[in-house]
């Protein structure tokens, strides 16, 4: 069983402006103003550090093993005072350079902090992010109520535009993470944060839950799809349309299999009887990537499998086995995937 | 150069007819009482080290397990219930039940033989200390291998270790052991910080106190003001899971984030209580193996004691991801680095004294270098960690999880091995084999970068912490094996110290009383010492008083039965008085039970609280009542000295 892996390389074939095949998720290769300036202090620190590091380790393994022997001979008790002088000095200097580099890097993590707090806003996309166990739920926000829309798991943002996240917790803390674009941000029942991304490059980056959060912590993943601007707003008209209307029998079965069994009781198909919370929004499952956040492919045989029993592949998950006759799975499945 | 023999200083001030010195040193009692009822600090010393390294062991396997599943992506060895209670328990049992214990276990042992003294004081309390550790250790580990084991994380973040999450009674297992653990912890603390202010030899003032014990003096006084909070916080848990309250939870007031503040402020100075100590050991060794004293004696004292003062304002940087304001961040930054200038300070110090010695490179320096390699890159990633930016990329990544096995085993267990093979000695009188003792030492330092520093790049390339797997598209593969190699590689390494043990202890060469010819008051007593350590109590005059010749003499007639303890002063170690100190009983381990039957209860139920404290009450009160017979013999004691003996002792205070 492949997870999350071989058709989404697929998909990032799309963005083949991107630089990578496979979706991102790395902190060595930013994407974002947020996630390169904190590489550049990255390379800064690692930089003096290994410097620090090689002095430090090679005096005291020289120390030692320049004059090594087996024997303990008589303890030396006293040690002249120009020695002693001459070891204060070298102890203190040491001890000035290693002061001065801290204070190098205090300045240098500050300033850095500063410039990510006062990054611009002009024009930001406002996405609310709840997190569940074990899957996201996000809302795009809009100053017009009826552009307001929901998805799950898969966010789609403009290239170069500023995304402010208002993050919430429904459950135990979470911690959004997208190490391409920026650090993380916990998500704090009780509580309500905001952090700041911008992609300025389009590619996929994976995003995953970086707070211990239960069983299926594991496979909390994310995918944030950073698309060119036109591309984005076809993909947000396309959101904010409510649930496909079935165009064949088959279909309209589907839908009726999801409104009259379980399905209805967590999940959300705007346009249809299904409105409920407690599990992702599936208005559009079809045009997702992946299910399962992003523990599994989005593929029809997939889903079949998910659906039969989401236990074997996210053990604790909150989703039950559906055990369905064929004749009722099918024609849901059929639903779902024009789900687009 | 080496000691006055002890023959040599006791016929000097012996004095016939003195019945406080024709006793004999105290006999410990034989057979399976006396092993419940020894009160001795040594021999609780040894077992509290043996009961630490068990449960090190335990850890360890856990740990190996979660190595193996992690090997390879998309691995099923181990499910995800399992393997969250797995690395719960390995960091609860790493941190609570071995790292801080087993430095507690070294102080008990060696605080009271480096500072002269006969026994560690209040040694009744220190008894019930091992006993409620003990019972703490096999009460998690019993939950554990039912299905119980806790599994929110050793740091058990609320609401997923709270009521509503936290389901079954498994946070409650967890919570209740913190209790275990934190009353013995204190109870030695207490112990050792008494031991070092009231019962130095004579003469050892402020000044010659070595630093091995200045550690573990800095180490017991953050334990005495770290572990309060985590108490608080533990029980708050505890009673909103038992009895409904709500300290933690937001629907009716409460606040998630106040468990990470109570939690931290003592989860970060608990980091210390376990490298402080290390740096006590690394100050042993170092000048004993570089063949002269050490460098900046008082640099070291005040490095040690900022160090266990500024690990008080850190606790923040656990928690950047959480919506800090700014001012704060910048706080917790400057105070999170300005912390490596203490331990800069020791570094260069250890340096400065290897360089104009002239090192035997023996097993236990060999540690030292260990440690320098590893606790340096630890502490550096350390300071990357301090910054807010870098360290919301890297927070609760496997980059983490690399800097925190670099700075406790770097800084504590290297350590720790060095001390075992330089105090093994004392322990059993018989040395460890140098050979496997090489090979023991190249295993675990090769194995332990080979484990952990590829843990350093899978966290930078996005690899959560505390997942029990990874999709096989991250690539993250490689790296995992290469770790898994080098964990295995560890465990071959720590199983060839055991087999060293097992050797040494059957046919290890004897040591006598002073085999590295080594400066601390330790190793002038045979190994391992007698019950009651010593008969005379040595007078010092120097910061290395077997270096040179700095024990000018004895002070005598200090009664065996009940046993006498000379309290002094504590800056300037005068005479004070004699003290009658506690004999063996078998009542600290009947309250030790007592209390394990509340606190085990109150787990279930809240009355357990009411009716346990009757049993427990009982107990205490059949401990501190006093004994005629001991009373008399104590009383008969007191009479006036003879003209001789006062003149005797007047010889020896200006001595």
């Amino acid at each position: 069983m492949t997870r999350g892996g071989a058709a989404l390389g697929a998909c990032a074939a799309l963005y083949a402006a991107a630089a990578g095949a496979a979706p991102a998720q790395t902190a060595l290769d930013p994407a974002g103003p947020q996630a390169a300036h904190i590489h550049t202090l990255w390379h800064l620190m690692l930089w003096m550090c290994t410097i620090v590091f090689v002095l430090v380790v090679a005096a005291a393994w020289l120390a030692v093993l320049r004059r090594r022997r087996q024997a303990l001979e008589t303890p030396q008790l006293h040690e002249s005072p120009a020695q002693s002088r001459r070891l204060t000095r070298v102890v203190a200097t040491a001890v000035a350079v290693s002061g001065f580099g801290l204070i190098v890097l205090v300045v240098a993590s500050v300033a850095t902090d500063r410039v990510l707090a006062r990054m611009p806003h002009d024009e930001a996309l406002h996405i609310e992010l709840t997190g569940h166990q074990w899957w996201w739920e996000a809302v795009y926000d809009n100053a017009d109520p009826s552009k307001v829309f929901s998805t799950a798991n898969e966010l789609h943002i403009p290239v170069g535009r500023p995304v402010i996240f208002t993050l919430k917790s429904n459950d135990v803390i979470h911690s959004l993470w997208v190490p391409n674009l920026h650090g993380k941000k916990d998500l704090i029942p009780g509580r309500v944060a905001t952090a700041e991304m911008r992609a300025d490059q389009p590619g996929i980056y994976r995003g995953q839950c970086a707070e211990f959060c239960g069983y299926q912590h594991a496979w909390m993943g994310l995918l944030v799809v950073a698309d060119p601007p036109d591309r984005y707003t076809a993909w947000e008209d396309q959101q904010r349309k409510p649930g496909a209307e079935p165009s064949d029998p088959q279909a309209v079965a589907g839908r009726a299999v999801f409104e009259s069994t379980t399905c209805a009781m967590c999940h959300t198909i705007e346009g249809t009887l299904a409105n409920a919370k407690a599990g992702p929004d599936l208005t559009h499952i079809a045009s997702r990537m992946t299910i399962g956040s992003v523990a599994l492919d989005n593929t029809p045989s997939n889903r079949a499998a998910w659906i039969a029993d989401p236990q074997q592949f996210k053990p604790g998950s909150n989703m039950p086995a559906h055990n369905l006759p064929p004749e009722t799975l099918g024609p849901l499945l059929h639903y779902l995937d024009t789900l687009q | 150069m080496t000691a006055r023999a002890i023959g040599e200083a006791d016929g000097a001030f012996e004095r016939p007819g003195d019945e406080r010195d024709s006793a004999e040193i105290p006999r410990e009692r034989g057979g399976i009482m006396g092993f419940l009822t020894t009160v001795d600090h040594k021999r609780i010393g040894v077992r509290f080290i043996v009961t630490a390294f068990v449960l090190f062991l335990f850890a360890g396997v856990l740990a190996a397990l979660m190595r193996l599943q992690l090997a390879v992506p998309e691995n099923n060895l181990i499910g995800p219930d399992r393997y969250n209670q797995i690395f719960t328990m390995h960091g609860t049992t790493m941190m609570f039940l071995f790292a801080v214990p087993i430095m507690e276990a070294m102080a008990l042992y060696f605080v009271p033989l480096m500072v002269g003294t006969r026994n560690i004081a209040f040694p009744r309390m220190n008894a019930y200390a091992f006993w409620v550790y003990l019972f703490g250790g096999v009460m998690i580990y019993t939950a554990f291998i039912l299905d119980v084991g806790p599994d929110a994380g050793w740091f058990s973040y609320v609401p997923l270790a709270g009521p509503e999450y936290g389901v079954g009674k498994r946070s409650d297992f967890w919570a209740q052991l913190i209790t275990f653990t934190e009353v013995s912890g204190l109870l030695v603390a207490v112990s050792v910080i008494t031991t070092v202010f009231k019962q130095r030899a004579p003469g050892m003032t402020i000044e010659r106190i070595p630093l091995f014990v200045w550690a573990m003096l800095a180490t017991m006084f953050m334990i005495l003001f770290a572990m309060p909070a985590v108490m608080v916080g533990s029980t708050s848990l505890i009673l909103d899971r038992l009895v409904g309250t709500h300290f933690f939870n937001p629907a009716e007031g409460g606040d998630a984030l106040l468990w990470q503040h109570l939690f931290w402020f003592f989860g970060h100075p608990e980091v210390y209580m376990i490298f402080v100590p290390g740096l006590g050991i690394v100050s042993a060794i170092v000048p004993v193996f570089a063949r002269r004293k050490q460098f900046g004696y008082p640099a070291m004292v005040v490095s040690l004691i900022a160090t266990a003062f500024l690990s008080f304002g850190l606790w923040v940087h656990h928690m950047f991801a959480t919506a800090i304001p700014d001012m704060g961040k910048g706080f917790f930054t400057a105070a999170s680095m300005v912390i490596a200038v203490p331990t800069a300070v020791q570094l260069f110090c250890w340096i400065a004294t290897l360089w104009t010695g002239r090192p035997a490179l023996r097993v236990p320096l060999w540690y030292i270098l260990g440690f320098f390699f590893i606790l340096v890159l630890g502490g550096l990633t350390g300071l990357m960690l301090a910054s807010v930016p870098l360290d919301l990329q890297i927070h609760d990544t496997f980059f983490v999880v690399a800097h925190l096995h670099y700075v406790l085993i770097g800084g504590a267990v290297f350590p720790l091995f060095g001390g075992f093979y330089y105090w093994f000695p004392k322990f059993t009188g018989r040395m460890l084999s140098e050979r496997l003792g090489l090979w023991n030492f190249w295993l675990f330092f090769i194995g332990f970068n080979v484990a952990f520093f590829p843990m350093h790049i899978l966290g930078l390339e996005g690899m959560p912490r505390r997942v029990y797997t990874y999709s096989a598209a991250m690539g993250w593969g490689t790296l995992n094996l290469i770790s898994t190699l080098g964990a295995v590689t560890i465990v071959i390494s720590v199983a060839l110290f055991l087999v060293n043990v097992a050797r040494s202890l059957r046919s290890g060469a004897p040591a006598g009383a002073n085999p590295w010819d080594a400066d601390t008051l330790e190793w002038r007593l045979p190994s391992p010492p007698a019950p009651g350590n010593t008969q005379g109590i040595p007078v010092v005059n120097s910061r290395t008083p077997l270096w040179d010749d700095g024990i000018v003499g004895e002070v005598r007639g200090l009664a065996s039965s009940p046993p006498e303890v000379l309290v002094t002063s504590g800056l300037d170690a005068h005479p004070d008085h004699r003290m009658a100190f506690p004999t063996p009983t078998i009542w600290p381990l009947v309250a030790a039970i007592a209390t394990t039957a509340l606190f085990i209860g109150s787990i279930f139920t809240p009355w357990a609280v009411v009716w346990g404290a009757i049993p427990v009450t009982i107990a205490m009160i059949a401990w501190f009542w006093p004994s005629h017979a001991e009373t008399r013999r104590h009383r008969a004691l007191e009479k006036p000295p003879f003209a001789e003996i006062a003149k005797a002792r007047g010889e020896e205070r200006t001595a």
